[in-house]
């Protein structure tokens, strides 16, 4: 789907200070000359599989199937991967390709957390240095994962400017990378960024619609109707999509974070609120004013509290292969606590927002269709601010 | 071609960064004027970003108190306008390539031209991304201004040689703000500069005293200065104008 200057339709590019730009170049020869060898391949698999657990579970939802009693629910599970989301995948095969390089410290941004434990892990694992920029906002909402990062071994540096959330961590990260560049790789946690981190990424992501697809043709003999996946980046969703998507029989459905709604402005669902623009080093959508300034976007969920979307979601959503649907922060809690009650699963908040989608489709549909919906991550971090939302304090 | 080489016949250029809005416009007329009086050679007018990639926190925090003063991209265009009945002296806008694209690039340009803007700078357009504005600047005879890192390396020649208006070479690593010491071998890249380009090349980012500046115009064609005059607009807000103008008077005379 990409073309030499890694643009997908009129999206992408390398919209980044000349700074930056002989890292990137560096960075594009390293990976293409990486992915097919033969070594770093069975390196990558030995991890995920021995290290990560992965194949992760293609789960039969038979309960939430038969409550809403429509479409048959397959739940993806990367919510099983070791550090509880699919954010391991990328982190992975990004920290191997940086140690190939030469690189001895990893930097990343983190919304919910869930990428910057990743990157701490792949650091200590492999023996790298780390540092995590994480807005300061996340770093009191999800004060767990902070704290799990330092356990790692990582430096966590609060954001405080501009909103104080995964946008400004992705810009101070940008900052920190133009300064150190000889010994650091930036790991960036999603399908966004200048070329090549939206390819690199999609690429180590897309071991989960890989292994679907095996999954399901075991199980059911055939191809699922609808793969659901929540988007904030879009990393898991891109990373579930993408060996459909030549498939045209399966709808590719991408859920943003509406927060309090679509005609809101406390909301983070850029392809349903936002225009095309050049952000962060791509051209894509992105939630802004009239005159080009980003808006300061709201999600329950710091995993999907982005103002963009990265460039291949984009061009999909130009091209009409894949639609990308809002759901808020009510029907994303409601579908949280749902699906502990329903199968004793605590998915991520991020992940509800798949599953609140699902759970308006499914009763529409026939009972012989299929929806597989990508678990991205376990619940556990947000239990304290679901809790809130209820109106209960608790303590963590 | 615009009047951007004017900047470079006086000497050494010195080149003032400053940005529109910062804490109000009337602030900025003020203190555009005083440099210009004091002997910048060509002014940097700011348009201020949300999210400003690259600078560091003194420039950062002067986007911000802009655009908390409500200033936009309208409002910039209507003040150059007016302050070019009495400022003669070239003038750029640096900003972030979202505020171009967003205001729809051929409208922005050609207004641009209309205001009298000789030239555009934007630090998150390389020069594999130029062909977004590059044909609206040249239709409309504004300068896009490149940019040269300590790492560009091997693209110098290749940048040099498309370069129009000035270069603009980058002085180390990171972003902008003020630094003690300056430790890239500049005199090399300005070197390969000269062997593409009679393009001028002035050198920004981490200058800040009369000495640097003086090194940094030893080995190009001016200094470009943006951090150090920011930070006396943070301090003394609407009344600044004054200790800008002694400021740039005494960078300006140190190149002489």
């Amino acid at each position: 789907m990409t073309n030499p200057n890694g643009r997908f339709g009129i999206h992408g590019g390398q919209y980044i200070p000349e700074t930056l730009m002989n890292a990137v170049i560096e960075l594009e020869e390293a990976y293409n000359y990486y992915k097919n060898d033969s070594e770093f391949n069975r390196e990558l698999t030995e991890l995920f599989n021995e290290y990560a657990g992965r194949p992760s579970r293609l789960y039969y939802a038979e309960k939430m199937t038969k409550d809403l009693g429509g479409a048959k629910i397959y739940l993806k599970r990367e919510d099983l991967n070791h550090t509880g989301a699919h954010k391991i995948n990328n982190v992975l095969g990004q920290a191997l390709l940086a140690k190939k390089m030469g690189k001895t410290r990893l930097i990343a941004e983190t919304g919910a957390g869930q990428h910057g434990v990743a990157t701490a892990t792949a650091a200590a694992l492999m023996g790298m240095e780390c540092v995590v920029f994480m807005g300061e906002e996340d770093t009191i909402r999800q004060a767990l994962n902070v704290y799990r990062m330092r356990l790692l071994g990582a430096e966590v540096i609060p954001v405080k400017t501009g909103t104080a959330t995964l946008k400004d961590a992705v810009s101070e990260a940008m900052r920190e990378w133009t300064s150190r560049i000889a010994d650091t790789h930036y790991c960036l946690g999603s399908v966004m960024g200048p070329h090549p981190f939206p390819t690199i990424v999609r690429d180590f992501q897309a071991v989960i619609s890989k292994e679907i697809k095996e999954q399901i043709l075991q199980k059911e003999g055939r191809l699922p109707d609808a793969v659901i996946a929540c988007v904030g980046g879009g990393s898991n969703a891109i990373g579930s999509f993408y060996h459909f998507i030549e498939d045209a029989g399966v709808r590719l459905i991408g859920c943003e974070a509406a927060g309090r709604g679509i005609d809101t402005f406390e909301t983070a669902a850029t392809i349903n609120t936002g225009r095309v623009g050049l952000f962060h080093g791509m051209k894509s959508y992105f939630c802004q004013d009239k005159y080009g300034q980003i808006a300061p976007v709201y999600s329950i969920s710091a995993g999907l509290d982005y103002p963009g979307v990265g460039p291949e979601h984009a061009h999909l959503h130009d091209i009409g292969r894949a639609e990308y649907v809002p759901v808020t922060d009510d029907e994303a809690v409601n579908a949280f606590e749902y699906l502990v009650k329903t199968e004793g699963i605590i998915p991520a908040i991020e992940s509800a927002h798949a599953v609140a989608h699902a759970m308006k489709i499914a009763p529409t549909m026939d009972k012989d269709k299929i929806i597989v919906i990508t678990i991205s991550g376990r619940g556990d971090k947000d239990c304290a601010a679901i809790a809130r939302y209820r109106g209960e304090d608790i303590h963590e | 071609m615009s009047n951007i080489k004017k900047a470079f016949e006086n000497g050494k250029a010195f080149i003032a960064f400053i940005t529109c809005g910062d804490p109000d416009l009337e602030t900025t007329a003020a203190a555009v004027k005083a440099a210009v009086q004091n002997g910048a050679d060509l002014i940097e007018l700011g348009i201020p970003f949300s999210d400003p990639t690259a600078e560091g926190p003194v420039i950062q925090g002067a986007n911000l108190r802009a655009l908390n003063g409500g200033v936009t991209t309208d409002k910039i265009f209507a003040f150059v306008k007016e302050l070019r009945r009495d400022v003669k002296v070239p003038m750029v806008f640096m900003t972030y390539a979202n505020v171009v694209f967003s205001y729809g690039a051929e409208k922005f340009i050609s207004t641009c031209r209309d205001i009298e803007i000789d030239g555009l700078i934007l630090p998150d357009l390389p020069f594999e991304e130029k062909e977004e504005f590059q044909p609206l600047c040249k239709q409309y005879g504004v300068d896009l201004v490149s940019l040269i890192a300590p790492t560009s390396e091997n693209r110098i020649a290749m940048i040099a040689k498309e370069a129009e208006g000035f270069l603009y070479i980058v002085s180390s690593l990171g972003v902008t703000g003020t630094r003690s010491e300056i430790k890239t071998d500049l005199a090399s890249i300005v070197k390969v500069v000269r062997e593409n380009t009679d393009v001028p090349c002035a050198i920004g980012f981490g200058i800040s005293t009369p000495e640097q500046a003086k090194k940094m115009a030893d080995i190009s064609d001016g200094a470009i200065v943006g951090s150090a005059i920011i930070k006396l607009l943070e301090k003394y807000g609407k009344d600044a104008s004054e200790y800008v103008g002694e400021y740039v008077r005494s960078m300006k005379d140190a190149m002489r």
